[in-house]
């Protein structure tokens, strides 16, 4: 099994319980979401606001590639 | 009884109470000071001599019990932009002016004697005037303990410090809120405005007032309406729960995310030390010092986006502790120790400058070999001696960051206008971008926050690196805006306003069950519309021109990383703006 080297951010709420950056060994192929259902942001109560990989806005269904860094934001604003 | 309009001369000292006339009935406001700046201003008039105006006017709704109603506008000639300007403010003052019946205060002339400075208290059908010598040279803080001490603590209270009184392009005027700390209308040199009017503090008083003022003509609709709408503020994720858990400074780190936090005058987008002055680690700071994560700038305010900062020990450091500050004084200067931040920010407040246009004049102060890059200690010195004093390098930072750079011939000079561009990189927010240079304000993330659709998946989204769809999301989101801006709302309630279907309805039936109207969504669209022509139209007067709204030049030339984006857009492109 072929695997990949990935960093994940994390913001806001969801640091709580969990962590601020991670690196981690995932298994090639998987998603975004995979991720999401892993940390259990899938069930947070505060849903996906933001999804960024390399500073770009992507979709849950992102296939991470070697060396991305995954940014997970629930819903925040200012100004 | 009727609103009235307030109208105080200072050339004799003397007021007048007038009838609203029927034109700016249905106006409020921003709507109302950009209506009536434009009838009674020369828009070639110096705006520090004496046929501007200062014009006051508290929203549609301020005064009602409507969530987040209680914005106060304030409308003159800016002389920072040598346009039209309307800064809005929370505090204390739009309820009680509207509980007065003031549809809106015009302060006009120059005074015959400019020796002293003059505090004026307006009351229920009443004005005074009165040379206030004990005042000069005061900064607001002291202005406000005179002021609650002489009258109460409901009294709203308006006033300028040192360096509005020397016309630093840099002051702003600033207001007290419900917790007896400040707020500012901030950009665009108005304190600089009120200084040359020679007023040092305004006071406004209810303990006498005109009760119906607070009439609604259809109560029950206004409460239903009202209802709906307080509950989609609540149920916002952003709203609701990110702004109140973590303040408007939540932004920091999704901005360097995004490669878009304009960092080092400018120069990149992203700041190596974010985590050190993020959103998330003031929370965290404010959790364990004590302090408060939820402080609202107006009575009704539901969301509760700003706090109360402490140091290291639980001391008070200080309150409304703003993203666009700290981003200024953070990445864009390079103070990584947010502690340094908080105290810069009290001593802002108390001089009563404008936290963006003096943050990116320090960052471009460095670039001027003024002081070093992050030097916190001397930026605070600079501030509260020479600014405060207006030694010769004080009025020079005083003068705003367009100035500076012509002082020390500098290109990346990153203003629209002559105001400071705001902490959202228009090279990687290309929307924003686009309202920047449009905007009849000069360089304003307010006028048209398209952040909110390029970063923040609100309103849907449109990719920020790309041109596609960003003058038709730039156009849209300021007629909103300007439509928003006279009702007296935050304008927060764009959040819940651009994904919620129940919230704008909503907020229509509440202007609809106050006056005892029909509006219909597209008016209010109508009025947005007309109020930026207007304002449009007297810049152009004024001698702006379609290359005003322009973006600083470097931009183009000069890509930003990490994204390696330059500012793309033709200039036909950006004239395709006004095309409405």
């Amino acid at each position: 099994m072929q695997e990949i080297h990935i960093t994940i951010k994390l913001f806001a709420q969801y640091r709580e319980e969990r962590f601020k950056v991670e690196q981690r060994k995932i298994k090639k192929g998987t998603s975004a979401k995979d991720i999401m259902d892993v940390l259990g942001i899938s069930e947070h109560k505060l849903p996906l606001g933001v999804l960024m990989v390399n500073s770009k806005h992507e979709k849950e269904d992102y296939i991470l590639q070697e060396g991305d860094t995954l940014a997970l934001f629930p819903k925040v604003g200012g100004g | 009884m009727a609103d009235k309009i307030y109208r105080i001369n200072m050339n004799d000292l003397s007021f007048t109470i007038e009838d609203v006339p029927s034109e700016w009935m249905g106006l409020g406001g921003r709507g109302l000071t950009s209506t009536i700046v434009a009838k009674e201003v020369d828009p070639q008039c110096h705006p520090l001599g004496p046929n501007n105006k200062l014009v006051f006017a508290p929203g549609l709704l301020s005064g009602t019990s409507a969530a987040n109603s209680g914005r106060n506008s304030c409308g003159a000639k800016s002389p920072l932009t040598g346009g039209i300007k309307e800064s809005n403010v929370g505090g204390t003052t739009a309820g009680i002016m509207a509980k007065l019946g003031i549809k809106a205060l015009i302060i006009e002339g120059l005074p015959q004697d400019d020796s002293t400075f003059y505090h004026l208290h307006v009351s229920f059908e009443k004005v005074e005037i009165q040379q206030v010598p004990e005042l000069v040279g005061k900064n607001n803080f002291e202005v406000l303990d005179h002021m609650l001490a002489k009258y109460n603590k409901k009294v709203a209270v308006m006033s300028i410090g040192r360096p509005a009184e020397q016309k630093m392009l840099i002051s702003n005027i600033s207001v007290k809120d419900p917790k007896g700390k400040l707020r500012s209308h901030g950009r665009g040199g108005l304190g600089a405005v009120m200084g040359s009017k020679k007023i040092k503090c305004i006071t406004v008083d209810a303990e006498k007032f005109n009760e119906a003022s607070a009439n609604i003509v259809d109560p029950e609709k206004f409460k239903e309406a009202n209802k709906v709408f307080t509950k989609a503020l609540q149920e916002n994720p952003i709203s609701g729960e990110g702004l109140p858990a973590f303040g408007t400074n939540v932004l920091v780190n999704i901005l360097n995310e995004a490669g878009a936090l304009p960092t080092r005058n400018f120069r990149s987008g992203q700041y190596d030390f974010a985590e050190n002055i993020c959103g998330e680690t003031m929370a965290e700071n404010i959790k364990a010092r004590g302090g408060s994560t939820t402080h609202g700038c107006h009575a009704g305010c539901v969301i509760q986006c700003s706090q109360t900062y402490n140091d290291k020990d639980g001391n008070y450091l200080t309150s409304g502790f703003e993203y666009e500050m700290i981003w200024a004084f953070g990445a864009n200067f390079g103070i990584r120790d947010l502690d340094l931040i908080a105290k810069i920010d009290a001593l802002m407040d108390d001089l009563g400058v404008d936290a963006i246009e003096t943050g990116v004049t320090m960052g471009l102060a460095a670039d001027a070999g003024i002081l070093a890059y992050g030097d916190g200690a001397k930026a605070y010195e600079i501030l509260a001696n020479d600014v405060s004093n207006g030694t010769p390098l004080g009025r020079i930072i005083g003068s705003g960051c367009a100035n500076l750079g012509k002082l020390y011939g500098l290109v990346r000079v990153p203003v629209v206008k002559g105001q400071s561009i705001p902490a959202y990189e228009p090279r990687a927010v290309k929307g924003q971008g686009v309202a920047y240079a449009t905007s009849p304000m000069g360089a304003d993330h307010t006028a048209g926050y398209a952040v909110a659709t390029n970063i923040l998946n609100s309103g849907g989204f449109v990719d920020p690196l790309k041109k596609e769809g960003q003058v038709a999301l730039a156009r849209n989101l300021q007629i909103a805006t300007a439509a928003v801006d006279s009702t007296g709302m935050c304008i927060f309630v764009a959040f819940p306003a651009l994904d919620d279907p129940k919230c704008l309805p909503a907020l229509i039936d509440m202007i609809n069950a106050r006056f005892g109207i029909s509006l219909s969504g597209d008016d209010v669209l109508n009025l947005g519309a007309n109020i930026l022509k207007t304002e449009r139209a007297f810049n152009i007067k004024a001698g702006l021109t379609s290359a005003s709204d322009r973006l600083p030049e470097f931009m183009n030339y000069e890509p930003l990383p990490p994204h390696n984006l330059v500012w793309d857009f033709t200039n036909e492109e950006i004239d395709e703006f006004w095309n409405f």
